[in-house]
């Protein structure tokens, strides 16, 4: 069972890849979040930066790549890579760095992104930098330096891969920037023949159930909800529609179903960065924290004059939610029916 | 045809995470730091224990750490697993997830007979989430991670799991033997037995492999067998805040917070 380490010869691999993560056609945030990406730290050295599509009908996804900042795209079409499997995927992958061999390879910390890249970094026998939530390239072009939060979320290490190749990392949705849509990009697009015996897979789909998603990474305004508010929403709810707000929660309230995981803030969450967030009855934990941290503003608003969550804001509120809420919504409405005027 | 089942649960202990700080020099300060069992390993160890209630058979539950966790697992013992084994070397330390999935890779594949392995989705500390699908690469087993529901088909002699995905869920068919992670919070951890507990501390002693037991190289383990090193320690500090506190009755400050919340919207 035990692979001797083999000495790479690092050198060999080049370019940056970014495998583009998609339902159906439809790529996610993250996925152009982390092509953005790679399209500046490519511009920055003079690296290639690659796309990789995986699926079926990929055409008009293999040119959004180009747009978003590819300057080529590998797609691999296979009626077995429709629907997501750890067997096809890891596979197709394998084949395609083996064959041309890249010195970066990024992947979405989703759950299939990070299905497949966990399975991935031991087949190719490399290191793999998970999570990461700041990513740069060394100033010789060569070496990938990925932050990556621990600790509930309050210490970042600095993770290098210095010997293996690919380098591989995950990264969390939110903390990229995508690049805008440029038509007048060019690229080109390789279609790959994929080898998959009909045998490889045997995981079988028996349903699909969709749940309608919501990104909250890029609102403007997020009112967070922390164990303090109980089990009932509708305050949180009226301040943050009156506001055009989203809705946040701490782990806690999305753990018991009070709002689906799309609307958990942190590090097992999302990471988010409003220009207003007001944060009630949340106690502050760094795991909290560490996803909402970067708003511009902060309001927080909790009984306990104690609650770490003041140390990471500019106006802090010891009171009763219960009493302040909806005071504040009344003060609202009437400011801004009145302006509406 | 209907052999019991064999479960494996893989469970980390690891320091309580808001115990844990950087010193000046920007190392690690977990001198205060309790140690508690990695939150989404406990829902682990309840999916396993309950599949066991259900459908017969054993659960073992496997961690790697130094030779003092024995507590801890005679603790998830006590929750109704039937033995413990501690994957305990110097020369596990410092490992990254390839590594540490080989070791424990190493420790299932001895135990031998192996149905089904449950891990918790990631651990607390490190949170990397990319455990349980090395395991499965290291024995050749298929995977499934993320999962809300698992359920063994005595029929079929597969498992049927449904797991989060962005979309939302997916239920999926798997063949024995496979390797699971579950999400925190699918279930309610049972608390443990504590004259269970007593009882094992007085006559049970966990197994404790080393990589000789393992067969495994030591060149191949911990931080030597790591590809990844961390290069330094920063602490994750956001923007400076005001840390301005508004007061009065709450008709007074609703008043200025709604005058704060429309300036900086």
């Amino acid at each position: 069972m035990s692979k001797t380490k083999k000495p790479t010869n690092t050198t060999d691999w080049k370019g940056i890849w970014v495998i583009l993560e998609h339902a159906k056609g439809k790529v996610s945030g993250v996925s152009w979040e982390i092509l953005g990406k790679a399209r500046e730290l490519g511009d920055r050295y003079g690296i290639r930066v690659s796309a990789v599509l995986l699926g079926t009908n990929l055409d008009e996804v293999a040119k959004e790549a180009i747009y978003r900042g590819a300057d080529e795209v590998y797609v691999a079409e296979h009626e077995a890579l429709m629907h997501y499997s750890w067997e096809a995927h890891t596979k197709v992958v394998t084949d395609l760095v083996e064959k041309y061999r890249p010195n970066i390879l990024l992947l979405a910390a989703t759950h299939n992104g990070r299905d497949l890249a966990g399975r991935l970094a031991v087949r190719l026998n490399t290191g793999l930098t998970a999570d990461v939530v700041e990513l740069d390239i060394e100033p010789e072009g060569e070496l990938l330096v990925g932050s990556v939060p621990g600790f509930g979320g309050s210490i970042l290490a600095v993770i290098k891969c210095e010997h293996s190749r690919p380098q591989m990392a995950t990264i969390r949705p939110g903390v990229l920037i995508a690049q805008e849509l440029d038509t007048s990009r060019t690229g080109e697009i390789h279609k790959i023949a994929s080898d998959i015996p009909p045998n490889l897979i045997t995981t079988q789909v028996l349903q699909e159930i969709p749940v309608e998603s919501v990104d909250i990474s890029k609102a403007k305004r997020i009112v967070a909800a922390g164990r303090g508010v109980g089990t009932n929403l509708e305050l949180v709810e009226e301040l943050a529609e009156l506001l055009d707000a989203a809705i946040g929660v701490t782990r806690p309230l999305a753990d018991i179903g009070l709002k689906s995981r799309d609307h958990q803030i942190g590090s097992t969450g999302v990471t988010v960065r409003p220009k207003l967030a007001i944060i009630v009855g949340v106690s502050g934990a760094a795991h909290f924290v560490s996803g909402i941290q970067d708003a511009e503003t902060i309001i927080s608003i909790n009984i306990d004059e104690e609650a770490l969550i003041f140390d990471h804001s500019d106006y802090c509120v010891v009171a009763d939610l219960n009493d302040v809420l909806p005071e504040l919504i009344e003060a609202l409405k009437a400011r801004l029916y009145s302006t509406a005027k | 045809m209907n052999k019991e089942l064999h479960i494996v649960v893989c469970v980390k202990i690891v320091p309580k995470p808001e115990d844990v700080t950087l010193k000046e020099d920007n190392t690690l300060d977990r001198a205060n730091a309790e140690s508690v069992i990695n939150p989404p390993d406990k829902n682990a160890v309840e999916t396993a224990v309950s599949l066991k209630e259900r459908y017969g058979g054993k659960v073992t539950a496997i961690s790697m750490g130094p030779p003092f966790f024995d507590d801890f697992m005679r603790l998830i013992m006590a929750m109704g697993v039937d033995d413990a084994i501690l994957l305990s070397d110097r020369a596990f330390a410092g490992a990254d997830t390839y590594p540490t999935t080989l070791t424990l890779a190493a420790g299932i594949k001895k135990l031998g007979d192996v149905d089904l392995v449950i891990c918790g989705e990631e651990s607390s500390d490190g949170g990397t989430g990319n455990v349980p699908p090395g395991i499965a690469e290291w024995l050749g087993w298929t995977q499934a991670t993320y999962c809300h529901e698992i359920d063994y088909d005595e029929i079929q002699s597969r498992f049927v799991v449904k797991r989060s995905v962005s979309t939302g869920y997916e239920v999926i068919s798997i063949p024995k033997p496979a390797v699971v992670s579950v999400e925190l919070g699918v279930n309610s951890p049972r608390f443990p037995n504590f004259y269970l507990k007593q009882e094992y501390d007085q006559s049970y002693k966990v197994t404790i492999w080393d990589a000789k037991a393992l067969n495994l190289d030591p060149e191949t383990v911990g931080l030597k067998g790591s590809h990844t090193t961390v290069d330094s320690l920063k602490s994750s500090k956001g923007k400076e805040r005001k840390k301005q506190f508004i007061v009065g009755s709450p008709k007074e400050i609703a008043e200025k917070l709604a005058t704060i919340i429309l300036e900086n919207m």
